[in-house]
């Protein structure tokens, strides 16, 4: 005899199957998944044959690879060190010996792009980690314990979310200063509720599976389960948040250093040198043209590549 | 419904509890004396200690932030360092300038975003499609600052046509407006896209073709009206977005709301400004998101059902 609570029970899963629909072209790459994975193909190994048929999401992960090598050789490519100023040559427009110009000091802006790039790609890894890490564990607890826990953190997120996230790492930024470290930690603080909310969602779809239960049965300590059986598998939200993740932590360290909250000279920060172009518009503007660009470009990438492994991991969303 | 729309208002308190606890925690230490930078640094230390008793700076911590909860209740936000005026005032008077800004920000973004999205969707994988999907990532990946200055370059300095900062007649909102709505246009569009298209798979869209409807019709009638639920979500977190990326596009344009005001107070270390500005900031986008998950469960009888 069907009980009114099973009712509620199937109107519930037919409810979240409408919310779900899975496309028939999903349904086949899901198939398609299967017999890889039955042919002895690693999961990961499948993903990359997906994102390399992509090739917008490969455009985006070789400007990465370019802005990364250039950030880590910078003192080999850079024509200049990013500190000299020469005063004679002040807000010169780009020339054979300077090629994209100099700034206000008359230091070299292509120089202080490339070692710029070293701070931006700092930044932005950094302070994805440090919001992945604090948000990650507190979403994996909350998912995983439940209860009252699940509660208060998810009701601190709630507050945390309340605040639009530039204007949290203004605040914290104002109150501790800016350089370097703070900046970092303003930023990955200030998204901290995102990724606890993406890690407790995919632990609490983990955590009732059958796998679980077995680890469980054969005496798997909690943290156990956690790190090697739940994080493992929620891996491709995680992925694709956090290198979208760090396109939106470098624009908003750009954002902060161009308000003067941020990173503090001679660093060359990309929105610190944009804002120092910003009194010389009229007469020199390729001075805040060209780190402006390098910014673009860079998160163009990020968001190329992001887009591409969302669609990788999960064949379903594929359009 | 009624009972949810209470609900959630009611929601708000323990949150804006929060929120408030959050700002006044993180202001509470920050270094440097208010005391000292109302009288200024050469201030006689008799006079500073006389002045912290009096606001009260030497109180335990609870009792400063029960102090501060129970004057912002009242609209006391405390007065400003610089000007001594009540923070609230100040405030109170740049906020309009600011929700001008943000909501010609959002209706940008959903002029520009809404149609493209359509379109797009409509005709996937056209050229239309590839180019405004690119455009679109464009316009995520542009830093907003930048995008302001480019355009005072270009439509203020080179053609003339719109003053390069200032406030007061449609003129000057213009390219601040672009300049905040352009990154939402871009996500409203995306968003627009894919919901469009998940919805045109369904079997009802099917059914309208079948019975032989126009295709505008069923686009319109059929997809949109599905299609929207999801937009307005976006729409409306578009909203809190720009609330924060006002602070940054305010100060391009010398715009006079409060985003302008928190980064002047900031450089003054004017805290009471900076605190009250992030407390009405949120309190704003906090109430914007009610209104939408109101509108929301509004327009979608799915949800309306569940609190009848």
């Amino acid at each position: 005899m069907k009980t009114e609570a099973d009712n509620v029970v199937t109107a519930d899963v037919d409810e979240r199957q409408q919310g779900l629909p899975e496309s028939d072209a999903g349904r086949d790459t899901a198939m398609q998944v299967l017999t890889d994975t039955r042919r002895g193909r690693s999961q990961w190994a499948e993903v990359w044959r997906r994102l390399r048929r992509n090739w917008m999401a490969m455009f985006g992960l070789a400007i990465i690879i370019v802005i990364f090598f250039t950030a880590i050789f910078a003192e080999v490519i850079a024509p200049y060190d990013y500190r000299t100023q020469n005063l004679r040559r002040i807000a010169d427009p780009p020339s054979r010996e300077h090629l994209l110009g100099t700034d206000d000091l008359g230091r070299d802006i292509l120089s202080r792009i490339i070692y710029g790039a070293r701070v931006s790609l700092q930044v932005g890894f950094v302070a994805v980690s440090i919001s992945l890490i604090l948000g990650g564990t507190l979403g994996a607890l909350a998912g995983y314990y439940g209860g009252r826990l699940d509660n208060v953190v998810m009701r601190f997120m709630d507050v945390l979310l309340a605040i639009p996230s530039i204007l949290l790492a203004i605040a914290i930024v104002s109150a501790f200063g800016g350089g370097l470290v703070n900046v970092m930690v303003a930023v990955g603080i200030a998204t901290i509720p995102v990724y606890a909310r993406i890690v407790k969602a995919s632990v609490i779809s983990i955590k009732e599976q059958e796998y679980i239960e077995a680890a469980r049965a054969i005496g798997a300590t909690d943290l156990r389960i956690i790190l090697k059986h739940i994080l493992p598998n929620s891996m491709a939200p995680i992925i694709v948040q956090g290198t979208l993740g760090v396109a939106i932590a470098i624009l908003s360290a750009a954002g902060l250093s161009f308000i003067g909250l941020g990173i503090e000279p001679p660093t060359p920060e990309w929105g610190a040198m944009l804002s120092s172009g910003r009194h010389l518009i009229r007469r020199a503007p390729h001075v805040a043209t060209f780190p402006g660009v390098a910014i673009m470009i860079t998160i163009f990438a990020l968001n190329l590549l992001g887009d591409g492994l969302r669609d990788a991991l999960d064949p379903r969303l594929k359009q | 419904m009624h009972k949810y729309v209470l609900r959630r208002v009611l929601l708000l308190i323990p949150v804006m509890v929060g929120v408030s606890f959050v700002v006044f925690t993180i202001m509470f230490f920050t270094p440097g004396d208010p005391a000292k930078i109302l009288l200024g640094e050469r201030a006689p230390e008799a006079e500073v200690q006389a002045l912290r008793t009096q606001m009260g700076l030497d109180d335990p911590f609870f009792v400063q932030y029960a102090r501060f909860v129970t004057n912002a209740l009242r609209g006391d936000l405390g007065r400003s360092l610089t000007t001594r005026r009540p923070a609230s005032q100040e405030l109170f008077a740049r906020f309009p300038a600011t929700m001008q800004l943000a909501a010609a920000g959002v209706l940008v973004a959903v002029l520009i975003g809404i149609p493209i999205g359509i379109v797009s969707a409509t005709r996937q994988y056209s050229l239309f499609d590839g180019a405004s999907m690119v455009i679109a990532l464009v316009g995520v990946s542009m830093p907003n600052f930048w995008q302001g200055i480019m355009m005072v370059l270009l439509f203020s300095i080179y053609l003339r046509w719109f003053p390069s900062s200032g406030y007061g007649t449609f003129a000057h909102l213009i390219m601040p407006a672009l300049t905040i709505g352009t990154s939402s246009a871009a996500t409203i569009t995306r968003m627009t896209r894919s919901s469009m298209l998940e919805v045109v798979r369904q079997d009802y869209i099917r059914t309208a073709r079948a019975k032989g409807l126009s295709e505008h019709l069923v686009i319109t009638r059929h997809a949109l009206k599905n299609a929207l639920i999801p937009i307005i979500t976006v729409v409306g977190l578009q909203f809190g977005y720009l609330l924060g990326g006002a602070v940054l596009t305010e100060t391009i344009f010398s715009w006079p709301g409060v985003g302008r005001l928190m980064v002047d107070a900031i450089r003054q270390r004017d805290y009471p400004v900076v605190q009250g500005g992030v407390l009405l900031l949120a309190l704003t986008f906090s109430v914007v998101n009610l209104l939408v998950d109101v509108l929301y469960a509004y327009i979608d009888p799915r949800i309306k059902a569940q609190y009848k």
